[in-house]
């Protein structure tokens, strides 16, 4: 077994209202960022993890993001990396 | 009657729940810790307020794989009576027993206040008692409880007479201005399709007593007893 870092994030899926996202969208503007469109607020998990290869372990992190990391209903999320930690 | 509150470690309305059906409604009423399996025979289990786990990860998320929880769904698929009240309607959610999610406030302020509401269905085992239409006030407490779902389940929550509360102005219109947390259509709270799960972000059990403001969520649990008094299968 290796011992892997797998990093995932979590967004509110598109077309529900972000109101985090949309407060960070206005910051921005004030800011002069004007050319800011849309911004989402989530969350960036990274879960060590045991297992026999890398592929296993991405499966694992899907089931993990099924069951509980993320919510089905209303999130989206990517697998972003899954390295030798 | 027999009802079951369950205490996850965070709960924080388990005696206000416990209070208004023990001392006020003067049924039995028992705790149901989060770690047992055994619902003690309880005809109601009640998931009270509060913020289960911290509401770590989302609220409700990690309550909801707690062992009671599985004797809880178990107890729903039998028929039993399940209100989530709160956290109790997050945590509902999360595991599946009602349709939807509840998210951060539009605000994102903790909203701590009576709202009006209005009752949509008295076609339930936990609304009989009011009446189509009355408008009734009740305290809201929480930052996560926007309603959300999408269309297809939205479509059919209304088209089956699902959604129970909503929140209204005085003169009983959902608008915008009377919606504390931007739930979608201004729902407060729903049935399931078999209707013996009801979950709603109101809390009626803090509107018992006329010296707490309200008794306007003195209905809800009269109704709840007079569905098991007539005799409906747990």
């Amino acid at each position: 077994m290796t011992r892997f870092r797998c990093a995932i994030h979590i967004v509110p899926r598109r077309g529900i209202l972000d109101p985090q996202g949309k407060a960070v969208s206005d910051a921005l503007h004030s800011l002069g960022f004007a050319a800011v469109g849309d911004v989402r607020v989530g969350r960036h998990v990274v879960v060590d993890t045991d297992a026999e290869s890398a592929e296993a372990a991405r499966e694992a992190v899907k089931a993990m993001c099924e069951k509980l990391l993320a919510n089905p209903v209303t999130e989206d999320y990517e697998i972003a990396s899954v390295e030798r930690a | 009657m027999k009802a079951g509150i369950v205490r996850f470690p965070g709960s924080n309305c388990d005696e206000d729940a416990y209070h208004a059906v023990a001392d006020i409604l003067g049924q039995e009423a028992v705790y149901l810790w989060h770690k047992d399996h055994d619902l003690q025979g309880v005809d109601l289990v009640i998931l009270p307020g509060g913020f289960s786990y911290g509401d770590y990860l989302r609220a409700g998320a990690i309550a909801r794989f707690s062992p009671i929880m599985q004797e809880v769904v178990q107890h729903a698929k039998r028929g039993g009576l399940v209100l989530g009240i709160c956290n109790g309607f997050q945590i509902a959610c999360e595991a599946g027993l009602l349709p939807g999610a509840l998210l951060r406030n539009d605000t994102l302020r903790f909203v701590s206040a009576p709202v009006s509401l209005r009752v949509d269905s008295i076609a339930t085992r936990f609304s009989s008692q009011y009446h189509v239409g009355q408008i009734i006030s009740i305290p809201v407490a929480h930052g996560d409880g926007r309603y959300t779902a999408d269309g297809d389940t939205l479509a059919r929550l209304e088209g089956e007479g699902h959604v129970v509360f909503r929140y209204v102005d005085a003169a009983g219109e959902p608008t915008n201005a009377a919606n504390p947390n931007g739930s979608l259509r201004n729902i407060a709270g729903i049935v399931n399709d078999a209707g013996n799960v009801l979950g709603m972000m109101p809390h009626p059990e803090r509107a018992m007593e006329s010296a707490l403001g309200s008794t306007d969520g003195l209905p809800l649990f009269k109704s709840i007893l007079d569905t098991m008094l007539g005799g409906v299968p747990a």
